[in-house]
Order: structure tokens, then C-alpha cells, then sequence
């Protein structure tokens, strides 16, 4: 399990921050969208292999109206 | 013509030159076509946007439905701005701890691919002041990291000279709290905040109405930013042009110097002539 955007989620061993981010619905470049995990900020560069450990809390976040 | 030199000098922020003096957020407005509409009405080139979390699909569909949403309406902003050839200038809006702003603005690093960024650390949530100290420590870190920070604060010039003294490249003033449209509040502190330092200062928050824009600029600010008064306005496209217009009347008339002010007339037409009818 890890958590993401504050909601328990199932997570195959090995998901990718890439692979989170596409079956999110957002497929690559996904140009305004930016992912934490335990507050750390996951560079774009790493999103293919960074794997997402268990228990993670996940944050993914995309370009809001505001301001 | 009078215009030539006020109309053309850009806008300098960090090496790049903006011809317009107005900053768009976009929150608040009711649709993207109301937003894209609005931009090309101000004559914007840098518009604010936020980081929120995604909407995540039906946590028991799986990957392949119910992600819809992002890829649409939100997906959609980006897409947006690009058309309208805008630049994106991220903010921290929401964030009430230094920490928190500093992993916002790094997160919107990655997102916008920017060093750019607009610093809000929020103090209290009901007028949504600057928090003073938080702010500080947020901008010492983000310029240490290389962002271009323009830190949203109050209208207090000592605050602005600290934050200029530790590397921000503007400073952005509120004339009132965040979306109140009560105008600039403290004139003589935006006033002095523009003498005091030797960055761009960017009017923000506040400004309810156009005429109010107008001041921001004749006080001597280098450009105003506006948000909830074009978004939420009855007419939003038409609020948008009468900002674009306001900001550069504002300018002129700064270049132009005013008169001063007296409490007595001075007649505008010569007494020497004047008829006597007795």
C-alpha cells in the first residue's frame, strides 16, 4: 500500500513514479505535473526509475487556476 | 509623443523584459475561455498558476478508467496558457510554512520546468497575510537553490529591503488582503517601498478596480498584478482591458508628474484682461 494524495492506494512492487503517473491518466510528458514522495521532490529525469517503495506517501500534483 | 518613452521601456525582472506591466492570475475565473479571453484582453505575458494535488480516478477502477479529468480540465490550463504564448509564473498560494513552500516551489520547478517563482507563506487564514518570518527563511532558501523569487508581502519597507537584501528579484507589495478589492490601503508604505529598494515592485493583492491600478503605478510601482478583480468581475474580459489601459495611464501620468496638491485655486485662465461689466 502506499498513500497517495492522502488516500490509501494498492501499489504493484517495482511502480515507477512513471508508471504512477500514467495510469494516473496523465500519459508522458505530462507537462504541469510534479510528484513527491515522504516531501522530497522526485526530478523528472529520475521518474522512470524511481521506484515507489512501500508505505510511501505520494504526492502528484498538476498546473491549478490561482493567483 | 508623450507615450514614447513610458509605453515602450519594458519591464525588467531578472534579465527578462516584459512589455507589459500587468500580471494575471488565474484563479477564480469560471471557465478557460473566460481565462484565455481575459489574458489577451490585459495584454498579460506572466500569469500566475498553482500546484494542487490531481484528481485521482475511482480507486477500484484500476489504470485504465476514470482518469478523464486530468488529462481535461486541468490538463487543459496548460494548454491554455501555451496557446495564449503567456509565460507561467508559479506560486506557492496555500502553503503556511516556510518548508512547505520551499517543496512547492521545487515541485513547481519540475512541473513548469521555471526557476521562477511567486513566494506566498501564509500567516493567517482569514485575511491571508504574509507571514513575515516564514517568508524570510522561505526566500533565503529558494534563492540559495538559484529561484528567481518574487515573494508576495506586506506593505511594511523594511520587510521589502530584507527580502531584496537576501536576493529576491521583486518584491511584491499587497495594497489590501488577497481577493478583499479594497485597493491599496497604505499608499505612503507602497510609496516608500518603491525608494527603498532597487528591485521591480509589483503591486499585488487588493486592487479591486482599475482606477486603483492606475495609483498602484503612479505611486511608483513597476507593474501590478490582479487577480480576483478581472476573474470575478461581472465582465471579466472587459475588467481586463480597463486594467491593461489602467496600468499604462498610471505609468504615463508617473512620467508625466503630477501637479501638486493645495488647498486653494489657481485660476487655469489669465486675470490680466479680465472685462469690467460694472
Amino acid at each position: 500500500m502506499i498513500v497517495l494524495n492522502g488516500e490509501q492506494r494498492e501499489h504493484g512492487a517495482g511502480e515507477t513514479v512513471a508508471g504512477l503517473v500514467e495510469s494516473l491518466g496523465l500519459p508522458a510528458p505530462a507537462r504541469g505535473v510534479a510528484v513527491a514522495i515522504d516531501g522530497e521532490v522526485v526530478p523528472r529525469a529520475a521518474w522512470e526509475t524511481h521506484a515507489i517503495p512501500a508505505g510511501a506517501s505520494v504526492e502528484v500534483l498538476t498546473a491549478m487556476q490561482g493567483g | 509623443m508623450a507615450s514614447t518613452h513610458a509605453d515602450a521601456e519594458p519591464l525588467r525582472i531578472a534579465g527578462r523584459e516584459l512589455n507589459s506591466r500587468l500580471l494575471l492570475g488565474t484563479g477564480g475565473f469560471p471557465s478557460l475561455d473566460l481565462l484565455a479571453d481575459s489574458i489577451r484582453a490585459s495584454g498579460s505575458e506572466l500569469v500566475t498558476v498553482a500546484l494542487r494535488r490531481i484528481e485521482l480516478p475511482d480507486a477500484q477502477v484500476g489504470a485504465s478508467g476514470g482518469a478523464s479529468t486530468n488529462s481535461g480540465s486541468r490538463g487543459a490550463l496548460v494548454d491554455v496558457l501555451d496557446a495564449e504564448g503567456v509565460e507561467v509564473l508559479p506560486n506557492t498560494a496555500g502553503c503556511f510554512t516556510a518548508r512547505d513552500a520551499v517543496i512547492t516551489a521545487k515541485l513547481a520547478r519540475e512541473a513548469f520546468q521555471t526557476d521562477w517563482i511567486k513566494l506566498e507563506v501564509i500567516g493567517d487564514e482569514d485575511t491571508l497575510l504574509p507571514d513575515a518570518p516564514e517568508l524570510l527563511k522561505a526566500a533565503e532558501q529558494l534563492v540559495d537553490d538559484g529561484f528567481v523569487v518574487l515573494p508576495y508581502t506586506t506593505d511594511d519597507p523594511v520587510l521589502a529591503r530584507r527580502l531584496v537584501d537576501i536576493g529576491c528579484a521583486a518584491v511584491m507589495p499587497l495594497g489590501a488582503p488577497i481577493g478583499s478589492g479594497m485597493g491599496i490601503r497604505n499608499p505612503y508604505n507602497i510609496a516608500l517601498i518603491r525608494e527603498s529598494v532597487q528591485v521591480p515592485v509589483v503591486l499585488d493583492a487588493g486592487i479591486g478596480t482599475a482606477s486603483e491600478a492606475a495609483l498602484a503605478m503612479e505611486l511608483g510601482c513597476d507593474a501590478v498584478m490582479v487577480a480576483s478583480a478581472v476573474s470575478r468581475a461581472q465582465d471579466p474580459v472587459a475588467m481586463a482591458a480597463a486594467m491593461r489601459s489602467a496600468v499604462v495611464a498610471g505609468l504615463l501620468a508617473r512620467g508625466a508628474g503630477r501637479i501638486a496638491r493645495k488647498t486653494y485655486a489657481t485660476p487655469s485662465t489669465p486675470v490680466a484682461g479680465t472685462p469690467d461689466f460694472s
